[in-house]
């Protein structure tokens, strides 16, 4: 290579000294530096999002409260007392007593780890399972593809609500949480199958897995270390939104009367329980009722703000 | 079109075989024996039971069971109640309830949903958008018995606006509150999926190519915009038909209406296996039909697809 500064004979023309280019700027970039990934390139953005950082407070404050529920209440809440059925609020009572007379602060604060935790664990076996469906019925293709994706249409057809009613009706007397995680996951785990099949078939035939399977890396490699990594955002932005709407669906469950049993302190039970004296006394109603919407609200806020660090097309805000 | 039609119908068959067979043995694996709950306190009379089983086909197996079933379901003939009363009746006083207070919660949402999602999509930052935003956002945290027990005390109670129950035979005036509660979730998902399809296309070439042909703006919005957005919204809008008909339990429990999913509440808590299939069929159908309609809809918007 000559130096671009020297003009050689019949090349008479004008070139910029490289000290007027722009170039220079690009050639500050430093290159030692590692490549940003989608993540990281994910995560300034979340960090950006006013969105983000205000459910992610929440998020840690119920998950707080969930966790340590004696922090914020010294009332046991099934201690209740009929003498003081529907007294209103006093010192170290703010909310004051429901119909039984029990504290409703503190069933409000006890029944966090209920909605939470059937939250999460629905959502984290929803997301196996669906995943793995999934990425099998898009990675294989052919003849399991069309017999998982027809089952898939078959849960799909069915309303959630009707569905899981009608399979708690059979486990009336059991009284674990696990009944109703297990039937939310059951009939929710189509929608995130239908989502990971499509991220897969998608990212299956790219050019990296073709450049691994030249490098001879087995299908199951392949599907393991590449092809699911790359089919990860779309299946973590629809756990993160569906998280809320499984809270949802338990308090309906719990409100319904078939969902947890009634010794469990839960949100739906307390706003069941309370439809009754809704005309004299709403207040009953309303402490439970603005929990477990700013519980909900604080993960589809989440949700909006994952999708929009891991989607850039589908920017809402 | 034709062809393409014939295809789905045919692949409608497996999932309406499969969905029944699925809800058939999720209730016939219930707990109970149905015919001893017949007798209620009384002592069961054996030879009474047996021939009660015989006419229910409840002696035969699961499987014989569900194509009994099938055969009889071709006819419209869903069999009878505990009661004795014919399931198609029952389904046949309840089904208008449902279908009323579903299609005015789907016109509430579709018109509210669409206008409210145009408007913050095309005004994008304006106070009003943030309005809508957080509105929406608060409809979609607060489950549907909520809204309606709040629905309830402020336009009913307290207010007296609105009636703050159905009961049995409603009209156009009791179902609007209760069609409020029902479409306001699906309201609050058809804004925010307007707004951000308005919002993106809005910036595309060819609204940049419209405007330099010299069209004018009202044109552009509705001949173009409106148009490229409405098919996110419409296969929403479709979907919802179906799943409104099955989330309307919750609905109809608080403001006692006694339509399908009223029916299908009470039919699961008594045992009525008839009943619940049945329903569980019904609804089937209406949400993959709806889901086809969805499909045909979509030539009709949007002419790149075309169906061989």
């Amino acid at each position: 290579m000559t130096d671009i500064n020297t003009t050689l004979p019949g090349q008479e023309r004008y070139v910029a000294p490289l000290e007027e280019t722009p170039l220079q700027t690009v050639d500050t970039v430093d290159e030692s530096a590692p490549a940003t990934s989608m993540w990281s390139d994910a995560w300034r953005t979340l960090r950006r999002n006013p969105l983000f950082i205000i459910s992610a407070i929440l998020i840690v404050f119920i998950i707080f409260v969930a966790l340590f529920p004696g922090v914020f209440t010294k009332t046991d809440p099934n201690y209740c007392t009929l003498d003081d059925s529907l007294e209103p609020a006093r010192p170290g009572h703010p909310f004051g007593f429901d119909m039984q007379g029990c504290d409703v602060y503190a069933r409000v604060v006890y029944g966090t780890r209920t909605s939470l935790s059937v939250g999460i664990l629905s959502t984290l076996i929803v997301v196996a399972v669906g995943t793995l469906i999934g990425a099998i019925a898009g990675f294989c293709g052919g003849w399991i593809d069309a017999v998982l994706s027809r089952i898939v249409d078959i849960f799909m057809a069915i309303p959630m609500l009707l569905g899981a009613i009608v399979v708690l009706q059979m486990f009336r007397t059991v009284t674990s949480i696990w009944k109703v995680v297990l039937v939310l996951a059951l009939f929710g785990w189509v929608s995130t199958a239908r989502i990971a099949r499509g991220a897969v078939l998608s990212s299956k035939n790219l050019e990296f897995n073709t450049a691994s399977t030249a490098l001879g890396s087995t299908p199951m490699r392949n599907l393991f270390r590449h092809i699911l990594p790359n089919s990860l955002a779309p299946i973590i932005v629809i756990a993160t939104t569906s998280l809320g709407s499984y809270i949802v669906s338990e308090a309906t469950l719990s409100f319904l009367g078939i969902g947890l049993p009634s010794t469990t302190v839960s949100w739906g039970g307390d706003i069941s329980n309370a439809q009754s004296i809704l005309r004299t006394d709403p207040m009953v109603l309303f402490y439970p009722s603005v929990a477990l919407a700013v519980t909900v609200l604080a993960f589809i806020m989440m949700g909006d703000a994952v999708k929009d660090a891991l989607d850039p097309k589908s920017r809402t805000a | 079109m034709g062809k393409y039609l014939l295809r789905r119908i045919l692949q409608m068959i497996p999932v309406v075989l499969g969905t029944t067979l699925l809800v058939y043995a999720l209730v016939f694996a219930l707990p109970g024996d149905p015919v001893k709950a017949m007798f209620g306190d009384k002592p069961v009379n054996e030879a009474v039971a047996a021939q009660i089983r015989a006419e229910y086909n409840l002696d035969k197996p699961f499987i014989v069971q569900y194509f009994l079933f099938l055969k009889n379901a071709l006819t419209l003939n869903f069999g009878e109640t505990f009661a004795g009363q014919p399931v198609i009746a029952e389904i046949g006083r309840a089904f208008p309830v449902t279908i009323k207070l579903a299609l005015m919660a789907f016109c509430f949402e579709a018109i509210f949903g669409c206008v409210f999602g145009v408007i913050s999509g095309l005004k994008k930052g304006k106070w009003y958008d943030s309005v809508i935003l957080i509105v929406s956002l608060l409809l979609i945290s607060v489950p549907t018995f909520v809204t309606g027990f709040v629905g309830q005390y402020f336009l009913g109670v307290k207010w007296r606006i609105l009636p703050v129950t159905a009961g049995a035979n409603p009209g156009f005036f009791d179902l609007l509150m209760p069609a409020m509660v029902l479409g306001s979730v699906s309201m609050a998902y058809i804004i925010r999926l307007a707004r951000s399809e308005v919002s993106s296309n809005i910036a595309l070439d060819y609204v940049r190519t419209a405007r330099a042909k010299g069209m004018s703006n009202t044109s552009v919005t509705f001949r173009h915009i409106l148009r490229n957005s409405m098919i996110p919204v419409v296969t929403y809008l479709g979907q919802d038909l179906g799943a409104l008909m099955g989330g309307a339990m919750i609905t109809e429990q608080i403001f006692n209406i006694h339509g399908i999913g009223f029916l299908t509440y009470q039919s699961i808590l008594k045992g009525e296996a008839n009943m619940v299939v049945s329903v569980v069929t019904l609804l089937t159908l209406v949400f993959v039909v709806c889901n086809l309609l969805v499909d045909m809809l979509y030539a009709a918007l949007d002419p790149r697809i075309r169906y061989a």
